[in-house]
C-alpha cells in the first residue's frame, strides 16, 4: 500500500505516454468536451507539475504563515501585520492544519476576535483612545438616518438608565436585608 | 500616510500614521491612489466573516492610480503612468496565469492554495495591504496594471478593476445561448453588471431578484430587465418556476454570496454562528430555480469552510456549476472596448464619492445601505494634488 512515507518519488502522470495496452484508449476523447472554455486557456505546460520558472523570490524578512498544502512560500506575499501576541500563537497553531480543516479556520476566527482586544491595548499604549462612534461611522446615521438614529440612541439610553436603576435598587435591597 | 485601518468587526478608521509602502520585490511598483472603491467583498471582511483578517490591515482591492516608483525588473509600465490595477495579484509565469486563470495564481498567496492573492483582503488572500490608502504596493507590476486610455474617465477605470469584469464573467460562465432566460440573484454592483452583460451574450430574458427596492429600480432601468422583490414572493423558487413555463431558468447567477438574506436557518448558521462559510440562501434558490441540465454560475463569495447546499438537486437535475474569482486581466481588453463603444457605462453605478478621511462613514453607509447606496468610491486627499 502506498502511503505518505513510502510512496515513490516518481509517482507522476507521464502524459503523452504509451497506453496501447489498454483496449480502446482515447477512442471517445473529445477536445470540445471542456466546460472550462473560455475561462481557462488550456496549454500543456501544467502537465509538468510545479516545474515552471518561478518569479524572483521576495526576501522573507517577516514571519509568514504558510499553508501546509504547498512546499514553499510564494514568490511574492504581503507583509502587513505579522502574527504577534496570543492571537499570533493561535494562528501559528491553526496553520499546522490543512486548508480543509475546521481545526484551521475556527481558531483563526477566534484569533481575529482576540486580535481586536490586542488592538485596543496597542492603541492605549500609543495614547490613542478608541473612538467607537467614529470607527463605526455612526456620523453617517446622523447625516442620512437622523430619525432612526435618535430613536435608537433614546432607546439605548433608556435601557442603560433602566439597568442602572435596577442595579441600584437591588443593591439597596441587598444592603437593607443585611 | 493616510490609509484605512481595520480595528475589528464593524470598526475601521482613517489613520494618518500608516507607514508608506515600499518596494519589497524587484517586480513591485508603488501607486499613488486616485480612486478606490468599497466592494461588497469588503463587507465580508468588515463584518468579521473572513478568517485571518488581522487588526491593523488596510483593505481595498478596487483602485486606480499613478505609478510613482518601480522596482528594478519592471519594464511594461513606468513612473507617471496612470493604471487600472486588477484586484487579483498574478505572476504571469505559473501554469494557472499562463492559462489566463489570473484569479488563481500560485505565486501570490503563501497562506492558502485555494485562494489567489488579492489586495487588502485578509491574510487568507495573501496579507497584502490594499488601496484604500494614499499609496499602495503593487506586486508583479509588469503583469496586472494596465495603462488607462487617454479618453477614459477615472470613475469608469476604477470599476474595471473588479465589478465590470466580475459581472461580465458571471454571465460568461453562465454559458448563455441566444434566447436563454437568465435569473440573477442580487442587485448589488455585481448583480447589476451581470444582468447588463447577460444581454451581450444573447440572453432572451433577464430577471433580477433582490430585496432592496431602490436597487431593483436602478437595475430595471440600467440593465433593461425584469425585477422582483423576494420579500413580496412567498417562495422565490416557485415564483421563478411559474414564470418560466414551470421548467425553470436556463441559467442562474449567484451574485450575492456569503451574506444572503431570506432564510433564518442559513442566516443563523452562516452569518451569526459562522458554522458554515456563509449563508447559502441565494445559492439554494439558484440551484432550485434552474432547469434540469441548466447552468449555475457563482461569483458570490463564500468563506473557506464548508457550506450547506442542496447537492442532491444538483445531481438529480444534472446541473453544471461554474464559479471563479474574475480573471480581470483576461477580460480588460474586451471590456475597455465595450466602455469605449458605450456598450457598458460603468460610472452610473457610483452613488457616493467619499473623502478617504471619512472611510468609516463610507463603510457604514455601504454596509447598512443608507442613502440608497449602490457603489461608494473613496478619494484620497493626494488624488487632487
Ligand atoms: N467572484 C469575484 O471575482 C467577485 C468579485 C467581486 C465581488 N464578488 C462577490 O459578489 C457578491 C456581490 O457583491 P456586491 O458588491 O454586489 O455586494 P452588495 O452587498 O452590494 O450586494 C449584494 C446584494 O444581494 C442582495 N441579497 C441578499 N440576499 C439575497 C438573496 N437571498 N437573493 C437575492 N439577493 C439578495 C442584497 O440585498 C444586496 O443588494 C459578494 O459576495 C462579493 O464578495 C465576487
Ligand atoms: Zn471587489
Ligand atoms: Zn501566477
Amino acid at each position: 500500500m502506498e502511503s505518505d512515507e513510502n510512496k515513490s518519488k516518481d509517482f507522476k502522470n507521464i502524459r503523452g505516454g504509451d497506453h496501447s495496452h489498454i483496449k480502446g484508449w482515447g477512442i471517445d476523447a473529445d477536445s470540445k468536451n471542456d466546460p472550462t472554455y473560455p475561462i481557462k486557456k488550456r496549454t500543456d505546460e501544467e502537465h509538468e507539475g510545479y516545474e515552471w520558472e518561478r518569479p524572483t523570490q521576495q526576501k522573507v524578512d517577516v514571519e509568514i504563515l504558510k499553508s501546509i498544502e504547498r512546499p514553499n512560500i510564494t514568490a511574492v506575499f504581503g507583509t502587513s501585520v505579522p502574527p504577534s501576541g496570543l492571537s499570533g500563537a493561535i494562528r501559528r497553531k491553526a496553520f499546522e492544519k490543512g486548508e480543509g480543516s475546521y481545526g484551521r479556520w475556527l481558531p483563526l476566527i477566534l484569533a481575529d476576535r482576540i486580535g481586536v482586544y490586542e488592538g485596543i491595548i496597542d492603541d492605549l499604549k500609543k495614547g490613542i483612545m478608541p473612538n467607537t462612534f467614529a470607527e463605526r461611522g455612526w456620523g453617517a446615521e446622523w447625516k442620512y438616518n437622523r430619525k432612526n438614529f435618535l430613536i435608537k440612541t433614546a432607546v439605548g439610553a433608556l435601557v442603560v438608565a433602566g439597568s442602572v436603576a435596577i442595579l441600584i435598587s437591588s443593591n439597596r435591597e441587598k444592603s437593607y436585608s443585611k | 500616510m493616510l490609509a484605512m485601518n481595520f480595528r475589528g468587526a464593524f470598526k475601521v478608521r482613517a489613520d494618518y500614521d500608516m507607514p508608506y509602502p515600499e518596494i519589497e520585490h524587484p517586480g513591485d511598483a508603488i501607486v499613488r491612489v486616485l480612486r478606490s472603491c468599497i466592494c461588497g467583498s469588503d463587507l465580508h471582511l468588515y463584518h468579521g466573516l473572513v478568517p485571518d483578517t488581522r487588526v491593523g490591515m488596510t483593505f481595498g482591492h478596487e483602485f486606480v492610480g499613478e505609478i510613482v516608483d518601480i522596482g528594478s525588473d519592471v519594464k511594461n509600465v513606468k513612473t507617471g503612468d496612470k493604471v487600472i490595477v486588477p484586484f487579483n495579484i498574478s505572476c504571469g509565469k505559473c501554469v494557472f496565469c499562463k492559462q489566463e486563470l489570473y484569479g488563481n495564481c500560485h505565486e501570490a498567496n503563501p497562506q492558502a492554495t485555494a485562494v489567489g492573492g488579492i489586495f487588502g483582503y485578509s491574510h487568507t488572500a495573501g496579507g497584502y495591504n490594499g488601496g484604500q490608502a494614499e499609496y499602495v504596493r503593487v506586486p508583479y507590476a509588469d503583469v496586472g496594471p494596465t495603462v488607462i486610455p487617454e479618453w477614459m474617465d477615472l470613475d469608469d477605470a476604477v470599476l474595471l478593476t473588479d465589478i465590470v469584469p466580475t459581472g461580465y464573467q458571471a454571465a460568461e460562465m453562465g454559458g448563455i445561448q441566444k434566447g436563454d432566460t437568465v435569473v440573477v440573484f442580487g442587485a448589488g454592483p455585481i448583480g447589476i453588471m451581470a444582468a447588463k452583460c447577460a444581454w451581450l451574450f444573447g440572453a432572451g430574458r433577464v430577471i433580477v431578484i433582490d430585496e432592496l427596492e431602490y436597487r431593483l429600480e436602478f437595475v430595471k432601468k440600467y440593465a433593461q430587465c425584469e425585477v422582483y422583490n423576494f420579500k413580496s414572493l412567498e417562495d422565490p423558487v416557485v415564483f421563478i418556476k411559474k414564470t418560466t413555463d414551470s421548467l425553470g431558468a436556463d441559467v442562474c447567477i449567484d451574485a450575492v454570496g456569503a451574506e444572503a438574506a431570506g432564510d433564518a436557518m442559513n442566516t443563523l448558521l452562516g452569518r451569526k454562528l459562522l458554522l458554515q462559510g456563509g449563508s447559502t440562501t441565494a445559492l439554494h434558490w439558484a440551484i432550485n430555480s434552474v432547469k434540469k441540465g441548466g447552468i449555475v454560475s457563482i461569483v458570490g463569495i463564500y468563506g473557506p469552510t464548508a457550506c450547506l447546499v442542496p447537492m442532491g438537486n444538483v445531481v438529480n437535475k444534472g446541473i453544471t456549476i461554474r464559479a471563479n474569482q474574475a480573471a480581470v486581466k483576461r477580460l480588460l481588453p474586451r471590456l475597455i472596448e465595450h466602455v469605449k463603444n458605450g456598450v457598458i457605462d460603468p460610472k452610473q453605478l457610483i452613488t457616493h464619492r467619499i473623502p478617504l478621511e471619512e472611510v468609516a462613514e463610507g463603510y457604514h453607509i455601504f454596509s447598512t445601505k443608507l442613502d440608497n447606496c449602490i457603489k461608494p468610491v473613496l478619494i484620497p486627499p493626494t488624488a487632487n494634488s
